[in-house]
């Protein structure tokens, strides 16, 4: 036996990451300096990599000439149409499988199949059928929105406690009752999460559906100055991309703060 | 409140979980504004028993009726307050109240009083703006209660609704209930493991016994329920008779593991 005298150690250190939202900033402020500092100390070649302030520039006059917004007001309209009709269409289906006996098991069976189709992979098939203007794009993107759309809608549906569904059967609550008003807020949580998938997705498949073949957009701007080798434009691009990127992702933690505020 | 003049008779219930019996041959009379408690060992199916009784849960066996006049008033003839209350975290206090007379023809203005009298019947008028998860255990259950007497139920079926609460939620929640059951005048079918409930609220107590739960016993305790102690001497005496009955049974069950 040994012999103990002395205090009990503190031991329930760590596991405990915090958010400290100035160090997010900072931390992007100073990647950019330090690029930029790169550059001017001729550190590295701006050949092959232009620096923070070339690409300013570009974008500068990418905005005044008005070329930015051509391609990017093609961007975003395709990316609204494509996401909205993908996701009403995953939302009604999701909900049916969710929902329904009849539709879960063959629903479910065919996005089993489908699903992991990478849907870039289908864009050929979608312009033999589509052609090779919006439609093939649009048809593109909704399918990618689509299937992720139906899963989340029917993971948020199954996770809502079966107590609260048998609660409103106990009041004799209409079915319709139930579905809108503990169903579909209960699966709420998991649609939104999805629609943080969906996005994303959305904007990988519009950027290539546009380098496939497109004149406006995005994707398209980028190719075609991948293709003059214009670095400066090529990266303004990404930036805008980026952007385009973080402000969704705003607007969605926007949305979940308004809707979930329950939480 | 006039008293519900509703009777709730089930005749031959049993039921099964596929060859697993769980209730056997029940005949159960829960008496008009009367409380009807049932005890019994775990797994013995108490709540089984209740949610057949609500119409949650289809009997293998037997029917459950409802026989009388059904007040004016009442918006949902047989209604359920849960064991964890089954609260909308997305609604608040009130909005959860206001869920189960949404759907009803009741006006508007009728609808928000009614929401207002029972929050302010169960203590709850001043976190109608609330969401669930900012109340304690026994304001959760007391809006769960508030819910259930806002549709004026005819029967109010009561699943372990203190179980879940600690001793000293539990003491003050119970003397609450047994208010507001008397209040409301409703036929009350009460489950519970918790002896002490069973004698300060049941007019009549049903005693299961384990698995397959069969009716062991029928207590009846002819006095009102307001104005009980569950420790008055004549109540801790009635204690200790329905803990003589389910005692052996319990231990049994306590052996047994519950593959339901």
């Amino acid at each position: 036996m040994s012999r103990l005298d002395g205090p009990v150690a503190f031991r329930a250190r760590g596991f405990a990451a915090r958010d400290i939202p100035a160090a997010s900033v900072a931390t992007l402020v100073g990647l950019v300096l330090l690029w930029q500092a790169a550059a001017s100390l001729g550190w590295m070649s701006t050949t092959f990599l232009s620096d923070p302030a070339a690409i300013g520039r570009g974008l500068w006059q990418l905005a005044r000439s008005g070329e930015l917004w051509a391609n990017l007001s093609v961007s975003l309209q395709r990316l609204a149409i494509g996401w909205t009709v993908g996701t009403m269409a995953g939302l009604a289906v999701g909900l049916a499988i969710g929902l329904f006996t009849v539709a879960r098991s063959p629903g479910m069976a065919v996005v089993a199949a489908l699903f992991p189709i990478p849907k870039i992979a289908l864009v050929p098939l979608f312009i033999i059928w589509f052609g090779i203007g919006e439609g093939s794009k649009l048809v593109t993107l909704g399918f990618g929105v689509f299937f992720p759309t139906i899963i989340n809608t029917v993971a948020g549906i199954d996770g809502v406690p079966r107590a609260l569904i048998r609660m409103g059967q106990a009041f004799n609550l209409p079915w319709r009752s139930i579905v809108l008003k503990i169903v579909l807020p209960g699966a709420l949580p998991s649609i939104l999460a999805g629609f943080r998938i969906t996005t994303s997705t959305a904007i990988i498949l519009l950027v290539a559906a546009e380098m496939i073949g497109a004149e406006k957009g995005i994707g398209a701007f980028v190719l075609q100055a991948g293709n003059l080798y214009d670095i400066d434009n090529l990266l303004a691009g990404l930036v805008v991309l980026s952007l385009l990127g973080l402000a969704v992702s705003w607007g969605l933690g926007r949305l979940e703060r308004a809707l979930l505020a329950w939480r | 409140m006039t008293a519900s003049a509703i009777r709730l008779t089930a005749r031959g219930i049993g039921h099964a979980y596929r060859d697993l019996v769980v209730l056997e041959g029940i005949d159960l009379d829960a008496a008009p504004g009367e409380v009807t408690v049932l005890v019994g060992p775990s797994g013995c199916g108490k709540s089984t028993l209740l949610g057949i009784l609500g119409g949650l849960l289809a009997p293998t066996q037997g029917e459950v009726r409802l026989d009388g006049e059904l007040a004016p008033d009442c918006l949902n003839s047989v209604t359920t307050v849960f064991q964890d209350a089954s609260l909308l975290p997305w609604r608040s206090v009130a909005k959860n109240v206001s869920l189960v007379l949404e759907d009803s023809p009741l006006p508007r203005a009728e609808r928000a009083a009614r929401v207002a009298e029972v929050l302010a019947q169960t203590g709850l008028a001043d976190f109608a703006g609330a969401w669930p998860r900012q109340l304690s255990g026994g304001m959760r259950q007391r809006l769960g209660i508030a819910r259930a007497l806002a549709v004026r139920p005819a029967v109010l079926l009561m699943d372990e609704p203190l179980s879940a609460l600690d001793a000293q939620s539990r003491a003050l929640l119970l003397d609450d209930f047994a208010a507001l059951i008397a209040g409301a005048g409703v036929t009350c079918v009460y489950v519970t493991h918790h002896l002490a409930e069973a004698v300060r609220l049941g007019h009549t107590i049903v005693v299961l016994s384990r698995r397959p739960g069969r009716i062991r016993a029928v207590l009846r305790i002819d006095r009102p329920i307001e104005g009980r102690h569950a420790e008055e001497p004549a109540l801790v005496a009635m204690q200790a008779r329905l803990w003589a009955l389910i005692r052996d049974d319990a231990a049994r069950a306590e052996r047994e593991i519950a593959d339901v």
